[in-house]
């Protein structure tokens, strides 16, 4: 396997500075929520992978597609890869959601059309990699997980958009919220300076781990590529 | 005047969850990338042997 590049070495490295910085901004510089009180921080995290998770998605449909187009393997590693990362980043805007959703909503969890299109596209996405581990041929596999993401990708507009278009209680924070939505507040300066370094924050943290998850990739083909030549 | 309530408690398990998922995927990838190397030096070796057989 490649020796790790040194521009690699430098994004973890700032990767950890940006996710602390994020973290003292979220939880230390940004004032106080009045109305809900402190697990309105929840939000800048919650937000910030909300983010990274639907643009993952996204990405791997843009992959999907590449692979379709030109059968290079490498698109291949690149939709697992966001794929992966995005599903973890999925997992922790809904854990976080759900955790803010206690005290301000007074449950843990409703069937909102947010957090369900939310659930629902986390499940697809997990049901992903179990599909694909039922796939031997690495072909196959890779033409069959280009054709998902493409479908599954349909999933991040529509969990993005639900909120824009139907009655929810899930508050908007770009843009017009529906009357029936519980839990929206106006962000102040600093609130607002916590909140788009979080996004950036996560950005960073994304491309890295995306990163590594293709490195990963790629040492798995090489084993996989190795025992097939073994086997022969 | 109301009072802000308390819900500090939400807000540390929730950061605690954010970073042990992010910790546990981290550690996943770490793990996943130490045993392929481990594999690829046994399939390595393994594949000399043969050579030297043929």
């Amino acid at each position: 396997m490649q020796s790790k590049p040194i521009v690699l070495s430098i994004l973890d490295v700032v990767s950890i500075i940006v996710l602390g910085v994020a973290a003292y901004l979220a939880l230390v510089f940004a004032p106080t929520e009045l109305v809900m009180g402190d697990v309105q921080r929840v939000f800048y995290f919650h937000v910030g992978t909300a983010w990274v998770g639907l643009l993952g998605f996204i990405l791997a449909a843009i992959a999907g597609i590449a692979y379709l187009a030109t059968k290079d393997m490498k698109w291949d590693r690149f939709e697992v890869a966001a794929v992966e990362v995005s599903t973890m980043f999925f997992f922790i805007t809904i854990v976080l959601g759900s955790i803010w959703a206690r005290p301000v909503w007074n449950t843990w969890w409703t069937w909102d059309p947010r957090l369900t299109t939310a659930a629902v596209t986390e499940l697809i996405y997990i049901a992903y990699f179990m599909l694909r581990q039922g796939i031997e041929d690495p072909e196959k596999r890779a033409r069959f997980g280009a054709v998902y993401t493409l479908l599954g990708g349909l999933s991040a507009p529509i969990t993005f958009m639900v909120i824009r278009l139907f009655r929810t209680i899930h508050p908007v924070v770009i843009g017009s919220q529906s009357a029936e939505a519980e839990g929206g507040f106006s962000m102040t300066t600093d609130m607002r300076a916590a909140f788009f370094f979080s996004l950036f924050a996560f950005t960073i943290i994304f491309i890295d781990l995306i990163w590594h998850r293709i490195r990963l990739g790629r040492l798995q083909d090489k084993v996989e590529e190795l025992k097939l030549n073994l086997s022969l | 005047m109301e009072i802000t309530p308390d819900t500090s408690g939400y807000m540390i398990a929730g950061y605690i969850i954010t970073f042990l998922t992010m910790g546990i995927y981290v550690f996943s990838i770490y793990q996943r990338n130490k045993n392929l190397k481990q594999d690829l030096e046994t399939l390595k070796s393994l594949g000399t042997k043969k050579t030297k057989k043929k």
